[in-house]
């Protein structure tokens, strides 16, 4: 029942914000995003450390077809319902400053977004997942289509088509395996997981189900569409796509793609982890050219989940626990660096590292609350970066110790490139355009402050995550010896 | 059966109405008429009959498809608002009494049994089409098009008749069962007789014409175009809808023993119907142009469930039809709508432009036309989603690797030209004032919505029956 709550909280909520106008918009949209995040923190805190399935819930969807309405929670999606249900009330505060035209449809959106979202991470069916996973997209397109930058409905165009694209190979992929399943059908994810597929059916099942999360994260070369949709995207959008939807294709590849075609991924996996480490270097290489620091951020979040991606493909359980509090660490870093970029540009105008400079003389909060997001985004030891890295090079590291090495430069690399971002924007000499900079407001220091403590938390006491997901990891790695 | 009977019965008290001084009794007439044929058709669930000298065959495949059919009869009668109001529309008793012969037509090439009683319901169908598409007798381009379409669809049911022809002196039976157990006799042996390839060919090639496929459908651009907006929106659902019942029996029993011969050149077919509707309908500036292909290329998704041949097919084929004619009577009625009011070089605007900025105008309409282009997308959630997956897991059944690939390919195609116009009302400032409609418009399209949504969270619903 919990789970489900957490499904419809936000959908109600949406539903309740279309009827609503005025300021009472945010608060009820912010309201809706807590409650929902409290609901999670107590799922947290009685969640179990073991293999099973908690809080689940089942019925009968589509008889006909076999399809059941099942959830449930276990170590793999815990993580994920957190940082999505975390990260909502966050966007939504960051964006109390700035007015949205037509606010009640904006925060409607977000809402059935989350919805979804959770709805990717709870679902125990396949074509459940399938849905939400769909039904992600839709609100995120018009938020980023209605309220984005200039271009913005070619680039969001493409990003949908793209993204589609991958999602019907998927479903190819679903339907072909619910027809494997014996007896009268069953697509519960689970049932997949029995299937015994010959090594030629799991090669090519691997491709199909491996483009839709490859296009969603993205892995080299499918990500052509995401920097631009980022950087055109509306910021809470932004953060939307690389704090949580990123994440959808990372835990559909260790919810999916590994348990079900393990031979595919045997056969596969090095051409994928050289494909992520191609990934990891060139998007640092292109971050380090960027003078856009939105765009920046987007490629360094491209060159991150490249690590992500490789980790899992590794097959180890340092690399499948690294990328789980590496989901969760980088869906804070990155919202708080894209919350930071959107700060500089609210009062500036710009986000040209060559106008700006010199903001820590006007703004010393808010240089400091940039250093700790920066330090967990290049993986200082004690802060949430670390962890997440450290476990997902050793993980690459133990599967092929060259790409290892290949790998372990994303740590000097995204020095370089996040390093350099503060370096130009916050100190140096103040240019005309950071001359009237106002340090941040109260709002704008409620959204940093839990980011920041997040950020040494998870660093100084990861244990705590690690040890819900432990089970469930360990579990999935010897279904596929 | 009844249903047959009435609706020619009902044709006729119509034409008589047409001589009555108050011409608004017309429109509810004709869906009280529809209405007692669904409730006629619908009593006729469970039963087991052959009629008229075993001409005709009703069983629950028929109830469903004839269901079909008349339900999108009735929701297009619904969004038939202009009938009598102008000068160019001055007999809709005729129109309203066409448009049931021409159900009656397809309710026989739903129910036949007998190669001739397909032919005469594909006659009595055609022929009430072909003085439906040149109703708007002033507009040239309506007049093109009938003549097009009758040109062009006496030619293809010429051909269907030259292969019944064919097929009889092959066979020497009319009745799908004659042929049937001559096939299966025949290729037991290896001696079937070349002249019954030579016919069944001919007669998919009648019967492909009337669907709209490829490489027979370049009729299909420009008849969609000319025709009024309501008739079109006839043509691509009760045509169609009609088209699949007839054609999909009649190869899954008539001619199941030579499904190797057939199921290559359709494959064949079916990857042409896919490439050419959807990569046409990409590039076209009209909106109603782009219906007309992307007709086709639904012609395409259809045929992939007749080539898979297997025992879901059928359902496939019901739920696909079901969810296409709902999302098209949807779309049709928005553009009349539209392009009613909005003139662009002298005629109604039916470019995507004139859509730009209607969800600011009209969110009604532009919500009602969002969800059926999500829904012909195959957008979960939706009706359209059901009807693709059906018709895919239909086609992995069968293992047409391939052509699945390519389908899938092609949605990725369609999701671009459907969303072109969903992007023009959402995100493109407003041109034009505010559309009025009628009330009872806007109830058929809000009822069109609320199914094609149901049917997509609730596909048993139907799923069940079908």
């Amino acid at each position: 029942m919990l789970t489900l709550a957490l499904i419809l909280i936000p959908l109600v909520a949406a539903g309740v914000l279309l009827a609503l106008r005025g300021g009472a918009v945010k608060r009820v949209a912010l309201i809706a995003s807590l409650v929902e995040f409290g609901l999670a923190t107590y799922l947290f805190t009685a969640f179990r450390p073991d293999t099973s399935s908690q809080f689940a819930l089942s019925f009968d969807w589509i008889k006909s077809a076999g399809i059941q309405f099942a959830i449930g929670v276990d170590g793999i999606s815990i993580l994920l319902l957190l940082l999505s249900t975390l990260l909502v009330p966050l966007i939504i505060l960051s964006t109390f400053h700035h007015s949205y035209k037509n606010p009640s449809s904006f925060y409607a959106l977000i809402l059935a977004m989350q919805a979804a979202l959770v709805g990717v991470f709870v679902a125990k069916d396949a074509f459940l997942f399938y849905f939400f996973f769909e039904a992600a997209l839709i609100p995120i397109y018009f938020i980023a289509a209605l309220w984005g930058g200039e271009n913005r409905i070619a680039v969001t165009f493409k990003f949908f088509i793209y993204t589609i694209f991958g999602s019907l190979f998927m479903l190819l992929a679903l339907v072909y395996l619910y027809l494997q399943t014996p007896g009268t059908h069953s697509s519960l994810i689970s049932a997949f997981y029995e299937l015994n597929l010959s090594a030629a059916q799991q090669s090519w099942l691997f491709w199909a189900l491996f483009i839709a999360f490859a296009i969603k994260m993205p892995v080299f070369p499918f990500h052509t569409w995401q920097p631009d949709t980022y950087v055109e995207s509306p910021t809470p959008a932004t953060m939307l796509l690389a704090g949580i939807m990123l994440k959808m294709g990372t835990y559909g590849l260790i919810r999916l793609l590994l348990p079900v075609v393990p031979e595919g991924v045997h056969q596969w996996g090095t051409v994928v982890i050289i494909l992520s480490v191609i990934g990891i270097v060139y998007g640092s290489i292109i971050a380090i050219q960027q003078q856009d620091m939105k765009r920046l951020v987007a490629y360094s979040s491209f060159a991150h989940v490249g690590l992500m991606s490789a980790g899992i493909f590794s097959l180890t359980l340092d690399g499948l626990q690294g990328s789980l509090i590496q989901m969760l660490a980088h869906g804070i870093n990155v919202v708080g660096l894209f919350f930071i970029v959107e700060i500089i540009f609210s009062r500036t105008q710009s986000r040209d590292l060559r106008q700006l400079g010199g903001i820590t003389q006007h703004s010393p909060v808010l240089s400091v609350f940039f250093i700790i997001l920066v330090l967990g985004s290049v993986a200082l030891p004690l802060t949430n970066g670390f962890i997440g890295e450290f476990l997902l090079l050793k993980g690459v590291f133990t599967y092929n110790a060259w790409i290892g090495v290949v790998a372990g430069t994303t740590i000097i690399l995204g020095a370089v490139y996040t390093l350099r971002m503060v370096q130009k924007s916050m100190f140096g000499l103040q240019t005309a355009t950071t001359e009237q900079f106002t340090d941040v407001n109260t709002n704008e220091i409620l959204v940093l402050i839990p980011l920041a403590i997040l950020v040494f938390w998870i660093g100084l006491f990861p244990n705590v995550f690690l040890k819900l997901t432990e089970p469930a990891v360990a579990d999935l790695l010897r279904s596929l010896k | 059966m009844l249903s047959i009977i009435s609706l020619s019965i009902f044709g006729i008290v119509n034409l008589f109405l047409g001589f009555l001084k108050s011409r608004r009794i017309l429109l509810p007439a004709t869906l009280l008429f529809l209405i007692v044929a669904l409730i006629l058709n619908s009593m006729d669930w469970n039963q087991q009959a052959l009629y008229f000298g075993d001409m005709l065959r009703v069983n629950n495949v028929f109830v469903n498809f004839a269901g079909i059919v008349l339900i999108t009869a009735l929701l297009i009668v619904g969004i038939s608002r202009h009938f009598g109001n102008d000068e160019e529309h001055t007999h809709p008793a005729e129109y309203y009494a066409i448009l049931l012969f021409s159900v009656t037509g397809a309710l026989m090439m739903i129910g036949f049994e007998n190669l001739i009683m397909l032919f005469v319901g594909v006659e009595v169908l055609s022929v009430a089409m072909y003085v439906l598409t040149g109703t708007d007798k002033r507009n040239i381009r309506s007049n093109e098009a009938a003549l097009k379409y009758f040109l062009m669809g006496s030619f293809a049911t010429g051909l269907l008749l030259f292969g019944v022809a064919m097929v009889y002196g092959a066979t020497g039976s009319f009745k799908l069962g004659g042929i049937a157990s001559y096939v299966q006799m025949a290729s037991m042996y290896g001696a079937v007789s070349p002249l019954l390839y030579v016919g069944l060919l001919f007669l998919f090639i009648g019967m492909l014409f009337k669907v709209s496929a490829a490489p027979f459908h370049f009729w299909t651009p420009d008849v969609y175009e000319g025709a009024p907006t309501i008739f079109t929106a006839f043509m691509s659902t009760v045509v169609k809808t009609a088209g699949f019942a007839a054609f999909y029996k009649i190869a899954s029993t008539a001619f199941a023993g030579v499904y190797g011969f057939w199921a290559q050149s359709l494959a064949v077919m079916a990857v042409l119907t896919l490439l050419i509707g959807n990569i046409t309908a990409a590039y076209q500036g009209s909106f109603k142009r782009m219906m007309a292909y992307s007709s086709i290329s639904h012609a395409g998704y259809l045929l992939l469930a007749v080539v898979a041949k297997v025992p879901s097919s059928q359902s496939a084929i019901l739920f696909y039809s079901l969810s296409y004619s709902l999302a098209t009577v949807a779309a049709f009625g928005v553009l009349m709508a539209v392009s009613e009011s909005r003139q662009f070089e002298g005629r109604g605007d039916d470019r995507y432009e004139a859509f730009n900025g209607l969800a600011k105008t009209n969110p009604l309409l532009a919500f009602v036309l969002t969800v059926s282009m999500l829904s012909l997308a195959g957008i979960p959630l939706t009706a359209g989603f059901w009807g693709k997956f059906f018709i895919f897991s239909a086609a992995v059944q069968a293992n047409l690797t391939s052509l699945l690939v390519i389908a899938v390919l092609m949605s990725c195609v369609g999701i671009y030209y459907y969303f072109r116009v969903i992007i023009a009302m959402y995100l493109k400032p407003a041109e034009g004032e505010g559309i009025s409609v009628s009330a009872g418009f806007t109830l058929t399209l809000v009822l069109t919505t609320v199914l094609t949504l149901l049917l997509g969270v609730f596909p048993d619903v139907v799923k069940n029956i079908f």
